[in-house]
């Protein structure tokens, strides 16, 4: 039995097979097969199997983010159909080379081919190719997509996981997250709380081979990772385990209850959420509407820039699963400290405070346009609103609103539909808040950022795991700020909101109910929990 | 033999999706589709060498179709041409 402690994100128990994952390097080597007969049918097993990953992966894609970003998985099977790239595998294996090698010698000559085109389109072709080939060594080497073994969910132990590695994982695999690095705020922990899984983030452990299939408990309450436990401690962690599944079973009889304090105030309870999937979650967890619909999802993950008719599909899909409850979609918020590639973004000394967000947006008005005019068509098909992020001047907003209109103008002479949208900001800069009184007469909403807003008015970085002692959330200058731009959005007579982790504080929801917030947007798994402490408040 | 010449339109070319629709279309008949363009052809069938013939917008295609449909196919196929690409 080993023990380590890590900081837990969530307060909840889990008990499973541990597995390892780790970043996907694994060796591939040259060896002499006799049997060329017996290694040509593994291979082509391989490639059935590998076609029907993909046409799983289509059907999938296909629900939950429409048919022109599910296409490349079709693609990729047809790739996979493609007789020259089948012929040069074969031939190679032939001539005595094991498949995975012959598959990635056929991967490098096909990608080369696309490589050296004149053509940047074509260039990240080989891409697919490097995918397509990847997907058949894994089959043939036995690992699992995603590298979680496909059997029973996992505790996942991991170094540290980016956020386009979350985005691919699938999370009916997961029972519980442990990362070696990471901190409370870090994608891990924000991912964990959005599936309500436990996670330990910072864990003193060094993770080995040998763990993988033992079994381990993840102790968020106490935040202990048991590796291999003894027999009594599994068995009291099981049926704590079981307690704190009863508790959160508790917590469904409020489904469908108002989020109305015992003397009468009401609040709306809404969902964060970062991809259209997501959205399924939030209606189940009863959500009054979405309050944080991050956009980043379309644009991470990928080698080009998502297409107005893609988003717009992704939008449409939410809107439609909403079925006319409120969704606000927060625009691209990218910067530097998030890898994309296609975006050409330069090395920053201090990206969040760097060229990000609405101010890329605002440089390279053809990005934003194209997110702007999906959302408008998409708008018909529901209750959409819009809010900016990163915002510091009116000028900005003014600006904002111009391109707005002009979009609103051109769809309109389209002859598309338009329905009714709201347009705020997030309130997640000091200078926001700060002039909150101005910014208030130009918009319909505020939407107050609480993590880049303790960020930037404690200047603390939240990724820094050496500070998060001194990220004081509760701290008085940020709540102060709070206070400031509900008053001002109040005097203005438009609704102020929270979308940060600190909306599902439940030791402040009565200070946010005193202040006056109209609504707080948390993660779907906390919407319950933050519904139960609205409706213990007694009075005023 | 049939034979057609079209230019293509589409501001990417032909990338992936219309290139995976175009193997779609030709597979649906019996008749043999080349495609040649800049001197390169490519089988209509074989997904990536079709890709790697790197045809852009204004490129001119021709397109021949050999086979017992043909017919058929060279009208179906250009058809395809003028609403995908």
């Amino acid at each position: 039995m080993e023990k380590y402690i890590g900081k837990s994100v969530l307060k909840g128990i889990a008990v499973g097979r541990i597995y390892w994952y780790q970043k996907q390097d694994y060796q591939i080597t040259k060896t002499q097969i006799s049997d060329t007969d017996a290694e040509s049918s593994r291979f082509k097993k391989a490639v059935e199997t590998a076609k029907e990953q993909l046409s799983k992966l289509y059907d999938e894609a296909l629900v939950n983010v429409g048919e022109d970003h599910a296409m490349i998985f079709d693609i990729h099977r047809m790739m996979l159909e493609d007789d020259d790239y089948l012929e040069a595998i074969d031939s190679s294996i032939q001539d005595g080379i094991n498949a995975e090698y012959a598959v990635e010698m056929a991967q490098n000559q096909f990608a080369e081919l696309f490589a050296s085109m004149d053509d940047e389109y074509m260039k990240a072709r080989a891409v697919d190719i490097k995918d397509i080939s990847q997907r058949v060594i894994r089959i043939l080497m036995g690992i699992a997509e995603d590298g979680i073994p496909a059997d029973d969910p996992v505790i996942l132990v991991a170094d540290d996981l980016t956020p386009s590695e979350t985005i691919k994982m699938d999370k009916n695999k997961i029972l519980a997250f442990v990362t070696l690095r990471g901190s409370s705020n870090s994608h891990t922990a924000i991912l964990a709380r959005s599936m309500n899984l436990p996670a330990l983030v910072n864990t003193s452990m060094k993770p080995v081979e040998d763990w993988n299939g033992k079994v381990g408990v993840v102790d968020g309450f106490n935040g202990e990772f048991i590796v291999d436990p003894e027999q009594e401690l599994l068995d009291e962690m099981i049926h704590r385990k079981n307690q704190w599944v009863a508790d959160l079973e508790a917590l469904e009889q409020l489904r469908g209850k108002e989020n109305v304090t015992g003397d009468g105030r009401r609040v709306e309870i809404y969902a964060n959420i970062g991809n259209v999937s997501d959205a399924e979650a939030a209606l189940a967890a009863d959500a009054g509407g979405i309050g944080l619909f991050r956009s980043e999802f379309l644009y991470l993950g990928r080698d080009s820039f998502p297409t107005e008719e893609e988003q717009y599909n992704s939008y449409k899909a939410v809107l439609e699963k909403m079925e006319g409850k409120k969704v606000i979609i927060r625009t691209l918020d990218i910067g530097a400290d998030k890898k994309v590639d296609y975006f050409n973004l330069d090395e920053e000394e201090n990206p969040a405070l760097g060229y990000r967000a609405i101010r890329i947006c605002l440089e390279r008005p053809e990005i934003f346009i194209t997110q702007l005019r999906a959302i408008y068509r998409a708008s018909a098909y529901g209750k959409a609103a819009i809010m900016f992020p990163m915002i510091v001047s009116v000028a900005e907003v003014r600006r904002i609103k111009e391109i707005v209109e002009q979009v609103k103008t051109d769809l309109q002479a389209m002859g598309y539909a338009l329905g009714e949208v709201e347009l705020g900001i997030m309130v997640e800069t000091p200078a926001a808040a700060l002039i909150s009184e101005d910014l208030a007469k130009e918009v319909d909403f505020f939407s107050i950022g609480t993590n880049d807003l303790t960020q930037y008015t404690l200047a603390v970085d939240r990724q820094n795991q050496k500070l998060e002692s001194t990220c004081d959330t509760h701290h008085p200058a940020v709540l102060k700020l709070i206070e400031m731009t509900v008053d001002n959005a109040h005097k203005a007579g438009i609704w102020a909101g929270i979308c940060g982790e600190l909306a599902a504080d439940t030791d402040l929801t009565e200070t946010f109910l005193d202040m006056g917030v109209d609504e707080l947007s948390v993660s779907a798994s906390a919407i319950l929990k933050v519904r139960k402490a609205v409706r213990d408040i007694s009075s005023n | 033999m049939k034979e057609f010449q079209y230019v293509i339109q589409d501001p990417i070319g032909l990338h992936a999706r219309p290139a995976g629709l175009l193997v779609k279309q030709a597979g649906a008949f019996q008749s043999k589709v080349t495609l040649t363009c800049g001197g390169k052809s490519a089988d209509a069938r074989k997904l990536i060498m079709l890709m790697s013939l790197g045809i852009k917008q204004g490129m001119e295609v021709t397109c021949q179709i050999e086979g017992e449909d043909e017919d058929t196919a060279a009208e179906a196929l250009e058809k395809f041409f003028q609403e995908n690409l």
